[in-house]
């Protein structure tokens, strides 16, 4: 059990740390790195309170897909000409002060939340039929409840997925001017009376041919 | 101290969540840095729901994490290629020189 606190404690100093440094670090190619260190942090804690499913699949979606899709982008873009001033430039920090005050108001409200939410036991009983089965694994509980109670939801963020996919394209798509692409249509349509012509040279004049 | 409870993995949410807002509040960088806290305030969500999940004994909060991570990658995808026909439009990311709507 000791060990087990020990970890926890190891992990969310990383997690913390990371974080801080994703938003300070000077460089946002940096700043990348540690969003990736966070979420692997953040799913090794997963898996050891027994989330196995989800602290993968964070791997994958987050470690595997968007921060690699980050990693591109910032690449893309050559950011790293723009040097970050985190709190240099006076005539546009005004505003530092009054977002570090509402920051930590909402710190202060979150612990006095978890708190406060401890000396209410009413709160703590859950309301939903659906417990974990200790039994079987974590992955063969979600499907069985992912799969059958909540397939609509399932089907809806296939959705949410797929319009994010055709957005993206839409948004990023380019049609260049002066390339000279192939127009299957005009191609498929072309009649016979169009395209070939018959002549009848006289001799020694040729065909004039119009382009 | 050394029996972890659901405390502490609430208090470690609301310090990343805190962490995210304040990358957000006091960013003067790149729109992306932006979408990176986005991302660390999605993440602190996350680790609430699968806490509570588990100290509690129900799984819906795993089920709703799991469709938490694709809108969180659908929203990383849309606002990547948003920011990148901004630079290709005006040159820049930079927070201070996007203001095209004079706000």
């Amino acid at each position: 059990m000791i060990i087990h606190s020990i970890f926890f404690y190891i992990f969310s100093i990383i997690a913390v740390f990371s974080a801080i440094m994703v938003t300070v670090s000077r460089n946002t190619v940096h700043s990348v790195f540690f969003l990736i260190l966070d979420f692997i942090t953040i799913s090794c804690l997963f898996i050891m309170i027994g989330a196995e499913f989800i602290g993968m699949i964070m791997l994958i979606v987050y470690v595997g897909a968007v921060a690699v899709l980050f990693l591109f982008v910032v690449m893309m873009l050559n950011v790293s000409k723009q040097k970050n001033e985190w709190l240099g430039n006076e005539k546009n920090s005004n505003h530092i002060p009054i977002g570090l005050l509402i920051s930590g108001v909402i710190f202060f409200e979150l612990i006095i939340v978890v708190g406060g939410w401890k000396y209410k036991p009413e709160l703590l009983k859950s309301f939903s039929s659906i417990g974990i089965d200790t039994s079987t694994t974590n992955t063969h509980e979600i499907g069985k409840v992912l799969y059958t109670d909540y397939i609509h939801l399932f089907h809806l963020s296939g959705m949410v997925l797929l319009v994010a996919m055709i957005g993206a394209i839409v948004l990023t798509f380019r049609q260049r001017e002066g390339i000279k692409r192939q127009s299957y249509f005009r191609q498929i349509s072309r009649e016979r009376n169009e395209a070939v012509e018959l002549a009848d040279p006289k001799n020694n004049e040729g065909v004039k041919i119009d382009v | 101290m050394f029996e972890i409870s659901l405390g502490h993995y609430l208090i470690l949410s609301a310090t990343i969540f805190t962490i995210g807002v304040v990358g957000i509040f006091l960013n003067r960088k790149n729109i992306i840095v932006i979408l990176m806290s986005i991302e660390l305030i999605l993440l602190a969500v996350n680790i609430n729901l699968v806490s509570f999940s588990i100290y509690m004994n129900d799984l819906v909060g795993q089920i709703f994490t799991l469709f938490i991570l694709t809108v969180a990658a659908a929203e990383a995808a849309i606002g990547l290629a948003i920011i990148v026909i901004y630079y290709r439009n005006s040159g820049t990311i930079r927070v201070q020189e996007i203001d095209k709507l004079k706000g």
